[in-house]
């Protein structure tokens, strides 16, 4: 069987399994889209006091809002493996997938594709809806194709923090808690335009975690406004491909970590 | 009359199990401190640019907002975010049958493990993020970021009353969510309404002065002000500590109301429980 009609496989199941709770589905959906939407009244309350910031305007905010949220509850659907990877080493249940002859990484985006997201996913494309109606954007061929191409790189990003994230529990099993900060955290930095933080701020969401790539730049590019921060328009429409490769890297690193793990023996 | 500490000695020996239970994690508590803290910084990144971008006068000054961010950080883990895992557990698996045997109050019981849930942690917490919040930004060049001291003693003596009832408001209303559960098995629904309306009407996602004027009166009657937004308005100084008394008569009698309705609750949800044997 290839790697991907397994994966497709082990989709079907992961998917038959939830839906077997569909009132609890449907409660969690409904529920996360609430909550999710009092975070954007949050952020209404704001603009409603300041008018606007640094020259933005709630629409654009909006804009980056419904990108980042999309993006997110994507790599969190796919990526659920190795989120609850910290307990798989844990517990020595790790072991069993060493056993079987497939990749690791293809069991792990197999473990579960995470439906719960849809709360997100819908509540970020209502924010990116209005956004849209909102703003006179000039839309064109190139400019959907960006968009699409933005999202589907920041879903590469996103799950390549994760990878690290599940990386790092072959040294710790504690404190994964930190990575936290670059994936939740980075969705509350991104929700903003980056134009507005502080230099040092920006430059590491910019080289290091390249946050900035995958949302502020290609959305700027989209909206056709130039960048307060001054980068060229070919840089803004390239700046994308910073997640996959940072993907790649952290695959680099993963395989490091998978020789370098020893079981628990539990 | 020498009843008084017999009566109370296992909510004691309660909480103070679960307290040494959650002290050890420390590796998983300077995880989450550093996540706060970077929290904290992206939230007051985003309040110094809305500053910035408006001359107009607002209820809060910058410096304000800022220690009131930094205390939330600091007491994030004292909100009744969530139901309790072990009381989910419990009604889930049938175990909520032996919580029944023990000889004391069941209410009392589940209030005391939450008074343990929420101080445990958020004294692991607090004291670390304090510190860097008052002491280490500065340092760093950040002195408007800083968590700034109370502007006078009466301020920090009135933070402090006030805290004491937050944490019996906090707790009440996390012991009603539980309560809700024998009903719910899974809680997911009231979990999750709970989560939004804490998080929003408490002022942690925005401080309750930059509200609306129009809103203003709903959002300060409502309990969930009690657990964040009135204390830290004492700290900070913007509300004067001569208010103390109408703030604490608010956050009491509605942990007042909320205890007797859970109590309530339980004893009829206690009547209609059914656990499967085996």
């Amino acid at each position: 069987m290839s790697a991907l009609r397994l994966y497709l496989r082990y989709v079907s199941i992961s998917l038959r399994g939830q839906l077997e709770y569909r009132a609890s589905f449907l409660i969690q959906t409904a529920g996360i889209f609430l909550v999710t939407g009092l975070e954007f009244a949050g952020i209404w309350v704001l603009f409603a006091r300041f008018g606007q910031i640094g020259g933005w305007t709630l629409a654009e905010v909006a804009f980056f809002y419904g990108m980042i949220s999309i993006t997110w509850s994507i790599s969190d659907a796919f990526g659920r493996g190795f989120d609850v990877f910290g307990n798989m080493v844990k517990y020595g249940e790790f072991d069993r997938l060493l056993l079987r002859p497939r990749s690791t990484v293809l069991q792990l985006f197999g473990h579960e594709l995470t439906l719960r997201r849809a709360g997100r996913l819908a509540q970020g494309a209502a924010v990116l809806a209005f956004a849209v109606h909102t703003l006179a954007i000039p839309w064109s061929a190139g400019r959907v194709a960006l968009l699409v191409l933005a999202i589907a790189c920041g879903v590469c990003l996103f799950i390549g923090v994760v990878v690290l994230e599940a990386t790092s529990a072959f040294w710790t099993t504690e404190g994964l808690e930190f990575w936290n900060a670059f994936t939740y955290g980075g969705v509350s930095m991104s929700q903003y335009p980056i134009a507005i933080y502080r230099p040092w701020f920006r430059q590491f969401f910019t080289f290091v975690i390249p946050l900035a790539c995958v949302n502020y730049l290609p959305g700027v590019a989209i909206l056709g406004r130039p960048d307060p921060l001054g980068t060229p328009v070919v840089i803004q429409w390239v700046a994308p491909l910073a997640g996959p490769l940072f993907l790649l890297v952290s695959f680099q690193v993963w395989t490091v970590g998978v020789r370098h793990y020893q079981s628990t023996g539990s | 009359m020498d009843r008084g500490p017999d009566l109370l000695r296992p909510y004691v020996a309660i909480v103070s199990a679960r307290f040494r239970m959650l002290l050890q994690y420390r590796a998983a508590a300077l995880a989450g401190l550093w996540t706060q803290i970077f929290f904290g910084f992206v939230i007051l990144s985003i309040y110094e640019a809305f500053y910035r971008s408006s001359a107009a006068e607002q209820p809060m000054t910058f410096r304000q907002i800022a220690s009131y961010v930094w205390l939330g950080q600091a007491l994030l883990a004292m909100l009744p975010w969530n139901a309790d895992d072990d009381v989910r557990a419990m009604v889930r698996t049938g175990a909520v049958a032996y919580e029944l045997c023990r000889p004391i109050d069941l209410y009392g019981l589940w209030f005391a493990r939450a008074i343990a849930r929420r101080t445990a942690p958020t004294v692991l917490r607090a004291v670390p993020m304090c510190l860097i919040a008052s002491i280490g930004l500065p340092l760093l060049g950040l002195d408007e970021w800083r968590l700034a001291p109370p502007p006078a003693l009466a301020s920090a003596v009135a933070f402090g009353l006030a805290l004491v009832c937050t944490l019996l408001l906090g707790c009440a209303l996390s012991t009603l969510v539980n309560i809700s559960m024998l009903w719910t098995i899974g809680g997911e629904g009231t979990v999750i309404l709970m989560t939004a309306l804490v998080t929003f009407l408490s002022g942690m996602i925005v401080p309750l002065p930059l509200f609306p004027d129009w809103a203003q009166p709903i959002v300060r009657a409502l309990p969930f002000a009690g657990l964040v937004d009135l204390p830290f308005r004492l700290f900070t100084g913007h509300i004067g500590p001569g208010e103390v008394p109408g703030v604490l008569l608010h956050q009491l009698a509605w942990t007042l109301a909320l205890v007797i309705l859970g109590r309530s609750l339980l004893s009829r949800g206690l009547k209609r429980i059914v656990v499967q044997g085996g």
